[in-house]
């Protein structure tokens, strides 16, 4: 992807793996993306496809072992965070660059009321007392539309429902005002009226504060809400990269266009849906060439041999396909009628 | 249309809050289930919808006559299949079966893939005899797009996918009439989702098979249903067949919900419309008086606190023939303007 100096973070060529008992697993192999102060990212896979291990390599929480990065950069706002010491990159994270994780109620701890859990970000990062602290918690559930904040502070996690306690991990990442937020599935457990909620109240948020974000999901709708560029990954590699229009357009990748073609939609009425077939490979295994070659429509000899490179499609768009071309006439004419 | 299979009429599931430990009393009953009707014709397919807790998996799980029911009738082809037991309640069962949501946990994993395709021919020996079940099983696999070699081989070794082929095989190895079907693609990835659904739709064609389809996601409840129920809190609020609710939807929740499904397709993004609910399902221990989505609901007047709203076609629409013209619980239903 197009890495301009002024990326806020810029990944480079990273290459994650896990050693288990039957092998390396390959979870992370070589992917490349960068996001700008005030843009969205959408990062889409399936599961396995290397898009949540990603992130955990950005914010270093990642297990090691067994997982390990074996090459690559992490560049934040020019800094490469794989070679900070432990004590800056906590810096770092938190102040700089908070998460958002899918399940709240695991991530929360469950034995600490919410004020204590909001309160510790000021006390450690800011040092300030107990007590201001106290106050800015309440401020900040306040912020994330949480009712009766005030009385609700000193209550636990428990005692809230699932979309209170998204907003209560969403308070949290935007409490020292970070200029990135990586947000891992933030909806993906929620109902889709309370999904609604959430997902606005993270754009409004976004926006007030010029935050970066990349969101990572499999959900095809809520990246075409939000996004303002996707990055598709597949078997731990990005497979297709461009502008959120675009890629709905005209996708530049069999396994884009897989994807796009297999969701029912809700303004749609059908039988037959069309399904990729086959699986998704075990990251022991990963086939040779191009890994979704097994499962591609448009597969060829070269396919099963050759890695394709990342080919520039057009400005911001790049495509892993050695037949991009085919799959780009295909849509068009297809959406033609 | 055909007669209906299933008749189902004031079904009631209240599950008491007790208080105490040796002594214990009732204090209390959360109302998973209250007042559902609706009938299930042959070869039709009926989606359920509904938000987490409404009550749609506690509605198949009476179907089954997994749950016993409160109050109100199930009717299997005229016959109460909710105060049946023993040898009576197993020939019921026959028909009616089920596919579950996790095929990570409801496959036990010491069994082979042949002895859980196979164990329904154990209840029902009568079903399948003895010597030929093996190759009724691997008929089975084939049906459902898995290689028959596989009959030896334990879950653990089955992709989500496949998994989830695996329980509809044994959901099907009694050829039953009606499968209720507990949202059996939500755990599965976007890819492997179409590959279910479309061999769920083939199976129906092939063995003229009743669905009973309970998911949350409305994209592809519409995509499988002939008829949709959306259902908030214990309650049907509006029924209709999938044209009626998806285009012409007159309960303010269906379309609450419905606008907030994300599109996907970025174009227009900016003009969408989308309204969104304020706060939080109330608890079915203690539902709101009235209408039940009143709390929630923009339109609520003071009228939806006293009167609980009957599912029925709503006065402005009775003796029109439009496609509004279908059963929705409220007060002031009426079509959104676009």
């Amino acid at each position: 992807m197009t890495s301009s100096p002024t990326a806020l973070l810029d990944v480079r060529d990273l290459h994650v793996a896990f050693r288990t008992r039957e092998g390396v697993a390959k979870a992370v192999n070589g992917v490349s993306y960068s996001v700008n102060a005030g843009e969205t990212l959408a990062v889409l896979g399936e599961s396995g496809s290397g898009k949540s291990v990603t992130a955990q390599a950005i914010t270093g929480i990642l297990d090691t072992p067994p997982g390990f990065i074996s090459k690559g950069e992490i560049l934040f706002k020019g800094t490469d965070l794989l070679r900070m010491s432990g004590g800056e990159r906590r810096k770092v994270r938190g102040a700089q660059m908070a998460m958002i994780f899918q399940d709240a109620l695991s991530a929360l701890n469950p034995v600490l009321n919410v004020g204590d859990q909001l309160g510790e970000m000021f006390v450690v990062h800011r040092g300030m007392s107990h007590k201001d602290a106290r106050a800015k918690a309440v401020e900040l559930m306040d912020r994330v539309r949480i009712p009766a904040a005030r009385e609700r502070v000193g209550q636990y996690p428990h005692q809230f429902s699932g979309g209170m306690r998204q907003r209560i991990m969403i308070a949290m990442a935007i409490a020292l005002e970070p200029e990135l937020i990586i947000a891992d599935e933030p909806t993906t457990a929620l109902d889709v009226t309370v999904q609604a909620q959430v997902m606005e109240l993270l754009a409004e948020l976004r926006r007030e504060l010029g935050m970066g974000l990349i969101l990572i999901t499999h959900d095809l709708g809520v990246v075409a809400d939000v996004a303002d560029k996707i990055a598709v990954m597949y078997a731990g590699r990005i497979v297709e990269t461009a502008p959120v229009h675009e890629i709905y357009r005209s996708p530049a990748h069999p396994y884009t266009k897989g994807l796009l073609e297999s969701i029912p939609r809700l303004d749609q009425k059908g039988r037959q849906l069309y399904a990729i077939k086959g699986l998704p490979p075990s990251l022991l295994r990963i086939p040779p060439g191009c890994a979704f070659h097994p499962r591609c429509p448009l597969a060829r000899q070269v396919c099963r041999t050759d890695e394709p490179p990342l080919y520039e499609v057009g400005p911001g768009r790049r495509s892993a396909c050695h037949f991009w071309k085919e799959c780009l006439v295909e849509r068009t004419d297809s959406s033609g009628a | 249309m055909s007669e209906p299979i299933l008749q189902v009429r004031d079904l009631v599931k209240h599950f008491p809050l007790t208080q105490g430990i040796l002594f214990k009393r009732q204090i209390g009953a959360v109302k998973a289930v209250d007042g559902v009707s609706f009938d299930l014709h042959k070869g039709e397919t009926l989606g359920i919808v509904g938000e987490s807790g409404c009550g749609k998996s506690t509605v198949a799980r009476l179907l089954m006559n997994l749950e016993r029911a409160t109050s109100g009738q199930v009717l299997y082809k005229g016959q109460d299949i909710t105060r049946l037991r023993g040898r009576a309640l197993k020939a019921v069962r026959r028909n009616i079966q089920m596919v579950f949501q996790d095929p990570y946990t409801s496959l036990n994993p010491r069994m082979t893939v042949g002895d859980i395709v196979g164990e329904p021919f154990d209840i029902h020996p009568e079903v399948a005899p003895r010597g030929d079940r093996r190759r009724r099983v691997q008929e089975l696999l084939d049906v459902v797009g898995l290689n028959p070699e596989y009959i030896n081989r334990y879950p653990h070794q089955f992709s989500g996918g496949q998994r989830q082929r695996i329980g509809i095989a044994r959901g099907l190895a009694l050829r039953p009439e009606v499968i209720v079907a507990d949202e059996p693609v939500s755990a599965l990835d976007v890819s492997i989702q179409a590959q279910v659904i479309n061999l769920m739709a083939r199976l129906q064609d092939e063995f003229d098979l009743s669905y009973i389809f309970i998911a949350h996601d409305l994209s592809i409840v519409r995509h499988i249903s002939d008829r949709v129920a959306v259902m908030y809190l214990g309650k049907f609020m509006e029924l209709g067949d999938e044209d009626q609710i998806y285009e012409h939807s007159t309960h303010p929740y269906t379309q609450a919900l419905l606008s907030a499904v994300p599109v996907p397709d970025p174009a227009g993004r900016e003009q969408r419309k989308r309204i969104i609910l304020h706060g939080d399902v109330p608890s079915p221990a203690a539902p709101p008086s009235g209408c039940v989505f009143r709390t929630r609901c923009w339109k609520a007047q003071e009228r939806c606190a006293r009167e609980v709203p009957l599912l029925a076609v709503p006065e402005a629409f009775r003796g029109t023939h439009g496609p509004a013209a279908h059963p929705s619980a409220c007060l002031f239903a009426e079509e959104l303007k676009g």
